[in-house]
């Protein structure tokens, strides 16, 4: 295995598409370098991403927010205007993980690495965040249409995410992420859900939502949002935000969690986080 | 395969060293540079006992490649001590007894130290949340906690002085 | 001289709190584990697992490993001959570390490679070609029992039993059929418990070193490296005196470092390629291939008066234990009724065959699971005789004179003490909100003595080393410093405990079963006495008096009688000093199997409370109450306590081997094999009785496993004091909760309807 350490974006794209062995992208290495580890994967190419410096940096600008796919956990959740704007993304991407893990892990990371179960991605989609993805071409992507299975990107060969971007807010938004984990910290999400909402005069006028760890890939659950908007989320319409969830669901019994249970936690966590966002809107 | 050269800073002091491009620094504080102090519990980020800090910042040298660590400064726990002094934290441990078989005892020791780096005065619930992802299984964590408590005060009053 | 019986004695280091001598390596890293050393021109060596359950090894071809370029020995099962003689146990571990025809369980290793470093070593184990023929295999202690399940050890298959039924421990006393015919109420309940791992986070690790004349070094990370030394030596022809065994430090045990692994595979990679192999396990290898403890099933029945009086009670409890039998069952059978005086009771333990790997000890090993049964049947009994938990257990309760269930008759013990202890307990006040209960459980377990030999030599300086052959696994060093700084009569700074290793002492036993402080602790007693004969003699001749006029006090010798009455005291430092004229070196010196060992008992109390949207139950509080004999260091006493209830939460709450259809492990590692985290645990309260064990001359109990035993059951019982359902699986997970939860809500509906 060969390590490069680029320090332009343009020099890390042709890195990657000069390999004819398989080449990988290192940016936190919390999933990556887990793999090598355990003999999951034989890299022929590590291209370590984190001294591009424009990988490294969070802008803040009039159409939102643009996160360096180098950017830590830890670094997230120290950009006080990031963290007023979407708590919930932060939030989520600041439960991957120990603090070690969150010194290194990054959104992109844990975009690419496609676990269904991924904790930041559920709350990405509900923030309607974009993938920039850098190849011989430029090209933006919903971050639901990154993930196509599990540990399977729509990303080709030789494409790599430069930075995620999430979009401005409008006035009474907010967003949040929940998950369940048998422990207090260290686990998978059997369960995740982000939500995101904008009120008008106290009514849900807009909404995302999106479910973390029930389906092959993470989803965003347009029947769900449909529950909640037009409502000032009342019993009825978390009831059926909850049943939305639950039936969006298409889950695996495995040692994390069971179908039954999954479907089942979707629809409580749904209600949960729908609260929390709602709160943060400025709602009552 | 080739050898990646890496010149580095490791508790201050200038190294060299060479390592295949996929060896964890883990390994190469251990088995290259006789830095012993970092442990392997599990290899996978999970259990914090081979915690250093990579330019300030806690994590787990398994979760980092050697080759990662050219140009950077890092600290393990044979830092932590300033000569024949102990640190509030190294000192609190044995006070307290925070540590019956001591694996895990300079992973907490680090990460402890990241911890009051950032916050001085943390909250028992903040302390526990922090070091979450350091694993003991002997001590179940309680004199743990107590020790990083007194140090925290150890060192809040020691700053005060300066 | 060596007279064991308890004094009564007042202390001036025992119970004080003095610093670990191991304290200030394990903070600044400098302490040595398993993986911490290197021998020059060290191999690294790395084993070849089976993937499948139970497959039959049909061929090993490893000759393309052999070829490649820097593996420097391949083995098999073929390079390792029996010689076991007919000893099945050490035929069983031959086994065990590697597997012969068959492969016994996911993880069983099938060949080792040591090659000059990791990368090669991989590449070679790559290179191992194995043809296995898939057999059927078996993982569940209950199916393994079934007539038609596929027989995990056929030459332990016995007529008229199932193929995987080994045996089983019957105790008790009296006549149960005519005890539960007595009783006014009877409760009887089913439960099962999930497979635990000990979880130490040091994993196994050794430097092994044999050379072709037989003669050989093992460092290694063990709770008994003696054991460890005879073990290897038997399995690969080796005289004892020739392989010599040094401990590391060793980084948490609880168990499962009471057994050999690759030790002895380490040593015949050394042998066959005549350098030193290291071989240190992947947390993946300690979850596959190292000891965890028994799943089971059981049914408990209790028989009680209306006025709460237990008269029958019995226990019937499978213990799953691997691809190899052990005595799980038994221990389990032996404790099950411990805490209580019931006239009529029976417990039987069933040792039982799965293809899963091999169980070792784990704290208390087989005591929590009967535990857990006995005890969340107790409080059921208790809702039903409508009378206080902690009342009917006290009402029960084992006194001193009760007869055991297992046969003896308790001398003073302290389980009503702790019972009592809990009912005054300012945690039993604690204000409980919704969704929020307190559980109380108690628990027991016994104590071992067994055989130990110690060295005390004495410097020109007069400063003290003590040589033990009992490893260190809880601080030990520290207590049995003060006890030789006691005796002595000096300071404790001045005894440094060194662990010495199996050329320099004769046989110790492994540290299990509590007995390390206890009968090391008896050893550094009668070694610091054996020396302090020598010291009066010595004090005797620097004064040309009698040695029967010398006494020894305060750390001085005296001479008695009006006519040495005039002559100062000598130190012993003074006499130390002196030695080299007065007839050599000082020291003392002792050898015994320790008898005696005491039983120990503990209560503990929790609350907890349940998410019953989510079925997570959260520890709120935690207490531990439990007999310690005499707390020589109490502040090491609280740490085995408290360690010791964390275990036993992370059992009751989310630890488990989960494995799949294909009888294969899904959860080797800590990701998923989730033991409790900081977060997870509130400060675990504790409250140390002494109630001294009169066969020891301090009065010491082995404090180390007793509190893993409780939490279990005390979970439970919150657990249902909290939302009104009765867990019978462990763990305790937020599904099964949950599932409960559903369960009980549907059965109130039905009865509603009917």
């Amino acid at each position: 295995m060969r390590y490069e350490s680029p320090t332009t974006t343009k020099e890390a794209v042709s890195l990657l598409a000069k390999e004819k062995g398989k080449a990988f992208v290192l940016a936190g290495g919390t999933d990556l370098l887990v793999r090598l580890r355990m003999d999951m994967i034989d890299p022929d190419l590590m291209v370590d991403i984190k001294r591009i410096p424009a990988m490294m940096e969070i802008k803040k600008s009039a159409t939102g927010f643009k996160i360096g796919a180098g950017v830590s956990g830890a670094n997230l959740g120290k950009n006080k205007a990031l963290v007023k704007a979407w708590p919930g993304v932060v939030e989520a991407a600041n439960l991957i993980g120990s603090d070690q893990v969150q010194g290194r892990c990054t959104m992109a990371g844990n975009l690419c690495n496609a676990s269904p179960a991924a904790d930041s991605v559920p709350a990405m989609i509900a923030a309607g965040a974009k993938a920039i993805v850098v190849g011989k071409k430029r090209r933006t992507v919903a971050v639901e249409d990154v993930i196509t299975g599990p540990g399977q990107t729509s990303l080709a060969k030789g494409e790599l995410i430069e930075a995620i971007t999430l979009p401005a807010r409008p006035a009474k938004s907010g967003d949040a992420y929940l998950r369940f984990i048998p422990r207090t910290e260290m686990d998978i999400a059997v369960v995740g859900v982000g939500i995101s909402l904008t009120l008008s005069k106290g009514v849900i006028a807009k909404a995302r939502v999106s479910l973390g760890a029930v389906a092959p890939t993470p989803l965003l659950v347009k029947a769900a949002a449909k529950a909640i908007i037009g409502t000032k989320l009342d019993d009825d319409a978390l009831e059926a935000l909850a049943e939305a969830c639950s039936a969006a669901c298409n889950p695996i019994d495995d040692k994390r969690g069971t179908i039954e249970y999954r479907k089942r936690i979707a629809g409580v966590l749904a209600k949960r986080t729908a609260k929390i966002a709602y709160e943060r809107a400025g709602g009552k | 395969m080739s050898g990646v050269h890496v010149t580095t800073t490791i508790n201050d002091d200038p190294i060299e060293y060479v390592c295949p491009a996929d060896e964890s620094l883990l390994d190469v504080l251990r088995d290259r540079l006789g830095l012993m102090g970092a442990k392997e519990g599990c290899g996978t980020g999970d259990c914090g006992a081979c915690s250093i800090t990579l330019d300030g910042q806690l994590v787990c040298s398994c979760l980092v490649l050697g080759a990662e660590a050219e140009g950077r400064s890092i600290t393990t726990v044979e830092g932590m001590a300033s000569g024949e002094k102990l640190h509030p934290l190294q000192k609190q441990f044995i006070d307290n007894a925070a540590l019956q078989c001591g694996i895990c005892t300079p992973g907490f020791l680090v990460a402890s130290k990241a911890l009051l780096d950032e916050n001085p005065d943390p909250t028992e619930t903040e302390i526990r949340y922090a070091l979450a992802g350091n694993l003991c299984r002997c001590t179940g964590y309680d004199k743990i906690v107590k020790a990083v408590q007194a140090a925290a005060k150890d060192l809040r009053k020691q700053n005060k002085k300066k | 001289m060596s007279d064991s019986k308890y004094t009564g004695q007042d202390f001036k280091v025992v119970g004080t709190r003095v610093k670990r001598p191991d304290g200030l390596d394990k903070v600044t890293g400098r302490a040595r584990y398993g993986a911490d050393m290197n021998a020059p021109g060290q191999l690294v060596g790395l084993m070849l697992r089976s993937p499948y359950a139970h497959a039959k090894i049909k061929k090993i071809d490893t000759s393309k490993a052999e070829k490649l370029k820097g593996v420097k020995a391949v083995i098999t099962s073929k390079d390792l001959p029996d010689l076991t003689d007919g000893n099945a146990g050490l035929y069983d571990t031959l086994e065990n570390c590697m597997a012969r025809d068959r492969a016994l369980y996911d993880g069983h290793a099938v060949a080792g490679v040591a090659a000059i470093d990791k990368s090669t070593a991989k590449k070679a184990l790559k290179l191992i070609k194995v043809t296995y023929e898939k057999l059927p295999h078996v993982t569940d202690v209950d199916e393994a029992l079934k007539p038609d399940a596929p027989a995990v050890q056929p030459r332990y298959a016995q007529e008229g039993q199932p193929s995987n039924f080994m045996s089983q421990g019957v105790f008790g006393h009296g006549d149960i059929d005519q005890g539960f015919a007595e009783a006014d109420v009877i409760v009887e309940r089913s439960y099962k418990t999930g497979q635990t791992h000990q979880g130490y986070i040091e994993p196994h690790a050794c430097v092994a070193t044999l050379s072709p004349d037989g003669s050989g070094e093992l460092w290694v990370t063990t709770q008994g490296h003696f054991s460890y030394r005879n073990t290897c030596a038997q399995l690969l022809g080796l005289d004892f005196a020739k392989l010599k065994v040094t401990s590391s430090e060793i980084g948490g045990g609880f168990g499962g470092k009471t057994h050999v692994w690759m030790e002895p595979i380490a040593l015949a990679l050394s042998r066959k390629a005549n350098r030193p192999v290291k071989m240190v396990m992947s947390r993946e290898e300690v979850f596959k291939a190292s000891g965890p403890t028994c799943s089971t099933s059981m049914e408990i029945k209790l028989g009680a008066k209306k006025d709460g009086s237990i008269v029958a009670a019995s226990a019937v409890c499978r213990y799953m234990g691997g691809a190899f039998p052990g005595i799980w069952g038994t221990l389990g059978g032996m404790t099950a009724f411990a805490c209580y005086n019931i006239p009529n009771n029976k417990a039987v333990g069933v040792n039982v065959l799965c293809n899963r790997p091999k169980v070792a000890a784990y704290r208390a090993p087989s005591a929590p699971m009967m535990a857990f049964g006995v005890e969340s049947t107790m409080d059921q009994l208790a809702k039903e005789l409508n009378i206080d938990p902690v009342e009917l257990r006290l009402k029960n309760v084992a006194r001193e004179g009760t007869l055991a269930p297992y046969g003896p008759v308790w001398g003073p013990i302290g389980i009503e003490p702790t019972l009592e202890a809990v009912r005054k307990h300012p945690h039993m006040k604690a204000k409980l909100g919704k969704n929020q209960g307190r559980g109380v459980a108690c628990g027991f377990w016994f104590n071992i003595g067994g055989q130990t030999c110690s060295d005390l030599n004495i410097g020109a300086d007069g400063t003290v080393n003590l040589t033990v052959g009992t490893i260190d696994v809880g601080g030990a060093r520290a207590s049995l410093g003060m006890i030789a700084a006691e005796e002595l009569g000096i300071a404790y700074e001045d005894v440094r405990v060194n662990i010495g290793d199996t050329s320099s002492l004769g046989h110790n036993d492994t540290t299990e079963g509590s007995r390390g402080t206890f009968s090391s602790g008896m050893a550094a007693i009668f070694a610091a006495r054996d020396a302090v004969e020598i010291l009066k003699s010595r004090a005797a001749k620097m004064w040309q008096i009698p040695v029967e006029s010398v006494v020894w006090e305060d750390g001085t010798a005296k001479a008695m009688g009006a006519e040495h009455g005039n002559l100062p005291p000598l130190s012993l430092k003074e006499i130390a000093a002196k030695a080299g004229n007065t007839g050599g070196p000082i020291a003392g010196h002792h050898e015994a199997t320790a008898d005696g060992a005491g039983v120990s008992f503990a209560s503990h109390i929790v609350d907890v409370e349940v998410d019953p949207e989510t079925g997570k139950t959260q520890i709120l509080r935690y207490t531990v109450v439990q007999d310690a004999g005499k707390a020589i260091h109490p502040q090491y006493v609280e740490g085995q306590f408290q360690g010791a209830a964390a275990q036993g939460i992370g059992w009751a709450l989310n630890e488990e081997y989960i494995y799949g259809d294909d009888g294969r492990l899904q959860n080797a590692g800590f990701l998923d094999y989730r033991i409790p985290v900081c977060s997870d645990l509130p400060n675990i309260d504790t409250k140390i009785l002494e109630i001294p064990n009169p066969s020891h001359p301090y009065g010491i109990r082995g404090v180390g496993e007793t509190s893993i035993v409780p939490p279990l059951g005390a979970i439970g019982n919150a657990i249902s004091n909290a939302v009104g359902v009765r867990m019978n699986q462990v763990p305790m997970s937020p599904p099964r909760i949950l599932k409960a939860l559903d369960d009980a809500m549907a059965d109130a509906n039905s009865s509603e309807v009917a």
